[in-house]
């Protein structure tokens, strides 16, 4: 069967959903996690810190699925990326669900008991359901910009050749500390928006602009050590070609990460989105315009995510241990008609989630307030 | 590929895979039972049934976060720990899984937490709406999981691609349509709503042994009765539908569960009991009752219904075809435009992976002799104990739901809510579901051994290349954080029933809901 769109069209098209999803994923359960972090230090007492939670306790379930379907539309679109990388970095996946498996009885099962420790203790597991996974992912990312010591057998059977404790150099923990900086501004511009203003959204505030300008140093510290990164694809790759590495050859080529932005200029949009995003959220924050501030961050999460991808491609992870594993857009992917199935499904189904979670949203629209812990009872 | 790390690894999956199935069926079930209790709300307004679904909504609450949390480790688990097997079949697998995000998960949890938040913000039929959402994003997600799942018992609409080395779709429409996937949906999601069924059933029997909340308590005795004899029923007649034999593997399954070694000519008959033993490849002490294997797996009574013995044969002769098309395979691997191998392989593909079931014994499936082939065709048999005994418990304990369900529909239309036997029993049976649903998931992926995907890929090549230390290291894990999970889940679901359905009007007497009335009239309109 002919379908309407080629090959190499799709391939582009899904390479850029994965940065979509990636980027919805951190604009919206970023700002959970964010919040998580900053938990245990803007409330300062029970009923500040049930404001908190309850900033975003209707709405993080929704936005965590953004890092499931993430996940999910990895596995459809990129198997083979799905497989390699998640059993690559196998501990630090594990690291991350544990994590992340705290958040959803933490926000359910503190309030189910009036004991200080026990509230203690969940607020403590919110903090590691937000800080983990927002330094884990940075890590991640890191090491995906670095290349990973992958390699395929002739079955395209993948074996990782490093340790859990090799993600960790300085240029991955400056991407980790770059991401978490990014997401805790992103949870401070939110608080300052969605809480009651007063002790808390001061001292979110406080804490977004020691973030915001982490983030903008972070960011710049990490794209001077990506100029030292970098990989080339040798000879030539055909875009419409079967999904297999094997048949590509790429070699390491130190700088290589900034080609993109000569052959392409148009992308230096995204390294000065997360630059100028970062400045206003910081700038909103500090004169109170909070609206500003969560846009600027929104923005600057955005630009940032948007230039790991964008000056890699047309890689999606390079390995540093043999030339013919590396992952492009061109030869990892799934056949021809998932990809376009998926499309048509995407399409369809996308809208109507964006459309319920903005009714959503404007159902619980306004600050949340001390007053109505008093009243309400389905409040955590 | 090192045998502990396959075992290992299998242990995570049934481990974590199991746990979240404690949770999940009650989700599925409670999620319908609470539209139904909302329904009769918003039609009659009387408050006392606005207590009767905040009350289930909050155990509802409770168990569903477990599910969930349960949930992000299962999705990611492919990618982690069967890294192989998303690279094999990821091209046809990953689809129906992105789509339970796309059109399930978003729907149940962006609704969850506005049915939980929305009680004073939205009209009650709105509410009412958002409660009916939150139950279909939950059963869609069963819908697509089980789509998924139904295609590694029969994987329908794929085909084997030497240039990228991996299974890849040709029909998109009959993975959707598969007839296991739909069989098996519909068996899931009812073994769901029974199991909801019977915890409602049981807790509002305990009130009502104890003289407490007797209004609540009856109305939900109500509802789980009427619910809960539909769905018990449903399960069994479903599952029947999943018994109806299509595929090779299919068929083992089934002999497999029934101990029969020898295909049992027309009309055939059902063991009632047996002792299997897998040394003498028979089973003893044989009870049958006449017919009615055959009219389950045939849906004759004029068709013989194939044992063990014969199944393995034609597992050996397909491992024959087989090692022919690996042949052409690591030639087209060589040399890609090799016209002759790419004819070869076209012609015997469909049996590639039985000639994949030798590398657990060899490493090139083409130097095994005859005699290799002959005992490799025999780790196509499942382990028929398990299978055996596992089916009747489930099988039984399904009998048994509907016998309780009846006598509970009887009592309530005959408004004898207080028959103290029957409550005692009421609370007994709350456990034996589970058991059943715990063992149906057994039943078939343990009946699905050898295979990852029936016929396709053996499960020993599935795993990701992971290290013993690495995969202990996330088993002790996982299985400290769940069992810490699951005490404090056990203990806030009783202290929840404890503190019973009007624990919190009495915390916020302020919230009474639209007509006004506190708990004591609420209790006295009961």
């Amino acid at each position: 069967m002919e379908l309407p769109l080629d090959y190499p069209t799709l391939r582009l098209i899904w390479w850029g959903l994965l940065g979509v999803l990636l980027i919805a994923f951190a604009l919206t359960d970023g700002f959970d996690m964010g919040v998580a972090a900053l938990l245990p230090f803007v409330g300062r007492n029970d009923d500040e810190r049930r404001t908190v939670i309850n900033t975003i306790g209707a709405t993080w379930e929704g936005n965590q699925v953004w890092f499931i379907t993430g996940g999910a539309a990895i596995f459809a679109a990129w198997p083979m990326v799905y497989g390699a990388t998640f059993s690559g970095f196998y501990l630090a996946m594990f690291l991350v669900l544990s994590a992340m498996i705290l958040r959803p009885v933490g926000f359910k099962y503190r309030s189910k008991r009036p004991e200080a420790k026990w509230r203690s203790f969940w607020d403590w597991s919110l903090f590691i359901g937000g800080f983990v996974p927002a330094l884990v992912f940075g890590v991640a990312v890191g090491n995906v910009l670095q290349g990973a010591p992958i390699k395929l057998d002739s079955d395209l059977r993948s074996t990782y050749h490093g340790s859990f404790f090799e993600l960790f150099t300085p240029f991955t923990l400056v991407c980790g500390l770059l991401s978490t900086s990014m997401l805790v501004l992103h949870g401070a511009a939110w608080l300052a928006v969605k809480a009651e203003r007063g002790p808390i959204v001061d001292r979110a505030r406080k804490f977004g602009l020691v973030a915001g300008v982490a983030s903008i140093v972070l960011f710049a510290v990490g794209g001077l050590l990506a100029s030292k990164l970098g990989f080339r694809v040798e000879g030539v790759v055909d875009p419409a070609g079967p999904s297999n590495p094997l048949r590509a050859t790429a070699v390491a080529a130190p700088g290589a990460w900034f080609d993109n932005y000569v052959r392409y200029p148009w992308m230096v949009i995204a390294p000065v989105l997360g630059f100028v995003g970062a400045a206003f959220a910081t700038f909103g924050l500090l004169k109170r315009q909070e609206g500003l501030a969560f846009g600027g961050s929104s923005a600057s999460a955005a630009g940032i995510i948007a230039t790991s991808g964008l000056s890699m491609f047309p890689f999606i992870l390079p390995s540093t241990v043999d030339a013919h594993s590396s992952f492009l857009v061109w030869n990892a992917s799934s056949s021809h008609s998932t990809l376009f199935t998926m499309l048509i499904v995407v399409v369809l189904l996308l809208p109507v989630v964006l459309a319920y979670t903005a009714f959503v949203y404007r159902v619980l629209w306004g600050r949340t307030s001390s007053a109505a812990l008093k009243t309400d009872p389905a409040l955590y | 590929m090192d045998p502990a790390v396959v075992d290992l690894s299998r242990l995570q999956f049934a481990l974590t895979a199991l746990y979240h199935f404690l949770f999940v069926p009650l989700t599925l079930g409670l999620s319908f039972m609470l539209f139904i209790m909302e329904a009769v709300y918003v039609m009659t307004k009387r408050p006392i049934w606005r207590t009767v679904t905040k009350f289930w909504g909050t155990l509802f609450g409770i168990n569903f976060v477990l599910g969930v949390a349960t949930g992000v480790t299962m999705e990611f688990q492919f990618g982690m720990n069967w890294a192989y097997y998303s690279h094999y079949v990821g091209d046809i697998f990953g689809a129906p899984l992105a789509i339970e995000g796309l059109m399930a998960f978003f729907l149940e949890a962006t609704f969850v937490g506005l049915m939980f938040f929305g009680w004073d913000k939205l009209k009650p039929v709105t509410h009412l709406l958002v409660t009916f959402l939150v139950a279909l994003g939950t059963n869609l997600s069963a819908l697509w999981i089980l789509i998924a799942n139904g295609w590694m018992q029969n994987p329908v609409g794929a085909a084997f691609n030497p240039d990228t080395m991996r299974m890849e779709v040709t029909d998109f429409k009959a993975v959707i349509f598969n007839p296991v996937a739909q069989a098996k949906f519909v068996h899931t999601v009812s073994a769901g709503y029974t199991i909801a069924a019977v915890f409602v059933l049981g807790v509002s029997a305990f009130y009502l042994l104890k003289g407490r909340w007797t209004g609540v308590a009856k109305r939900s005795m109500t509802v789980a009765a009427a619910f809960g004899l539909a769905s018990a029923l449903s399960v069994v007649v479903l599952g029947d539908e999943s018994g109806y034999a299509l595929t090779d593997n299919q068929k083992m399954k089934l002999a497999a569960l029934e101990a029969m070694w020898e295909t049992e000519p027309a009309p055939a008959g059902l063991t009632a009991f047996g002792i299997p033993s897998l040394a003498d490849r028979k089973t003893h002490a044989e009870v049958k009752i006449p017919y009615v294997l055959g009219l389950i797996a045939t849906r004759s009574i004029d068709k013989p219904v194939e044992g063990i013995f014969e199944l393995v044969a034609s597992a050996q002769d397909r491992i024959e075809h087989g090692v022919v098309a690996y042949d052409a395979l690591e030639k087209l691997k060589a040399n890609p435009k090799d016209i002759e191998a790419r004819a070869v392989f076209e012609l015997n593909r469909r049996d590639l992976g039985y000639a994949l079931l030798l590398k657990r014994h060899v490493d090139d499936p083409r130097t095994a002799s005859k005699e290799l082939i002959a005992k490799t065709a025999w780790d196509t048999v499942p382990n028929v104990p398990v299978m055996f005994w596992a089916f009747r418990i489930m099988a039984g304990t399904g009998l048994l739901m509907i016998a309780l369900f009846a006598t509970a529909f009887v009592l309530v239309t005959l408004r004898r809510h207080h028959t103290r036997w029957f409550l005692r029993l009421a609370v007994l049976a709350i456990p034996l579901p589970w058991i059943a649903t715990e063992l149906g998931w057994v039943l078939a992926e343990v009946g699905r051994q050898p295979w990852a995907v029936d016929g396709v890929l053996p499960t020993f090549l599935s795993p990701s290349s992971l290290s013993v230390p690495q995969l202990l290291a996330s088993i002790v894990g996982f299985t400290l954080l769940y069992g810490a999970l699951a005490v404090v889940e056990v203990g806030l679901i009783l202290k929840t029933i404890k503190k019973g359905p009007f624990a919190e009007q009495e915390a916020f007497p302020t919230d009474t809901g639209p007509t006004a009335s506190g708990a004591p009239v609420a209790e006295a309109v009961a």
